[in-house]
């Protein structure tokens, strides 16, 4: 009857992790899809207003992005809390746009040109005043495609 | 015993460097939605030019005005409720009783489609320098929702489908037919007039 009794006792088996990098690159698949790669530091807050008649920007490599808000914590000091301008690093006036448009419409190429996409990444805060200078600006140098950032919201019913 | 065979590679590390990987993608890149109000400016006015020129007839206009306290008006009535404004917007857009104090219409000729009395309705939003954001934002929110309820019943009445289900060729005609005409209007001081 020794058949049946067993050699000591073995314990827990160790849970086998051979799949654990299988899983681990399936979610990394996932963020380098789903995200994209972050193009500036953001030297305003911003957090953006809600709608729910929102659409998808077309091209995003066409899109420049302009953002205003008030600056951040550590920017309060030097430039106050009143809504400011940055583009690309810089915290910039509604003077500077014309150059920055030109430059952005620069590195594009001549077909897409006309394509060319202003995202303004605006914090709800945000008084009409300086908004309305910036479209002002923006219609002065002809860049008449704008997109006016918002999250997207479930519609309200009423 | 000569031949021996080529060892395993030890895979057991694989782990860390992929999680290593994902926590380099996680700091780098942000999941900023890519989405929002798509619009068109007008043309910057050529200097010179008579403002005149640039006035429609009073009844294909729709003043949206915000003051500096976020109150709304449209049409000289006060806005209480977004329920509200939609219900003006799409009375404004659509005039179904053929008004004389709402657009008037212009038959056209829509390829693909034939003629269709298309309003020469234009809504004008304007704001003041203090008025908030979110809440031009939430304006122009409810005058796009009230288009797109629009353009959904002509696209139901002829076609049998929301505007968003319909071949790109059927949408170009129902955009053609019901115009999306919201003017940037020129800036003003509206709590000034």
């Amino acid at each position: 009857m020794a058949k049946f009794i067993r050699k000591g006792d073995k314990g827990t088996p160790g849970i086998n992790t051979a799949s654990l990098p299988d899983i681990v690159f399936m979610i990394l698949m996932f963020f380098m899809v789903s995200t994209s790669m972050r193009q500036t530091d953001r030297m305003v807050n911003v957090k953006l207003p809600e709608a729910s008649e929102v659409t998808k920007i077309e091209r995003k490599d066409l899109a420049s992005y302009i953002f205003i808000g008030t600056p951040s914590l550590q920017y309060q000091k030097e430039f106050g809390t009143d809504s400011r301008i940055q583009l690309n690093d810089s915290f910039r006036t509604v003077k500077d746009i014309s150059d920055f448009v030109a430059a952005e419409r620069e590195a594009l190429s001549e077909v897409d040109r006309e394509l060319m996409t202003i995202s303004l990444k605006i914090d709800e805060e945000t008084r009409m005043g300086i908004v309305t200078e910036v479209k002002q600006e923006l219609r002065r140098c002809s860049a008449l495609k704008i997109m006016y950032a918002a999250r997207k919201t479930a519609p309200a019913v009423y | 015993m000569a031949s021996k065979k080529t060892p395993e590679i030890n895979g057991g590390s694989m782990a860390d460097i992929s999680f290593l990987m994902l926590i380099f993608f996680l700091m780098v890149s942000t999941m900023d939605p890519e989405t929002g109000l798509s619009r068109r400016l007008p043309q910057m006015p050529p200097e010179n030019a008579k403002l005149e020129d640039l006035k429609v007839n009073r009844r294909n206009m729709l003043d949206v005005k915000i003051n500096s306290r976020n109150g709304v008006m449209a049409g000289g009535e006060v806005i209480l409720s977004d329920a509200q404004l939609e219900e003006i917007v799409i009375e404004f857009l659509t005039n179904p009783s053929d008004r004389s104090d709402l657009p008037s219409k212009v038959m056209k000729n829509i390829e693909g489609f034939g003629e269709y009395p298309v309003s020469e309705g234009v809504i004008s939003l304007q704001n003041d320098r203090q008025s908030l954001y979110s809440k031009y934002i939430e304006v122009q929110n409810i005058l796009v929702r009230a288009i797109n309820k629009v353009r959904d019943d002509f696209a139901i009445a002829h076609f049998g489908e929301v505007y968003n289900d319909l071949p790109a060729e059927k949408q170009d005609i129902v955009r053609e037919a019901i115009p999306n005409r919201i003017s940037e209007a020129e800036p003003l001081d509206v709590t000034k007039q």
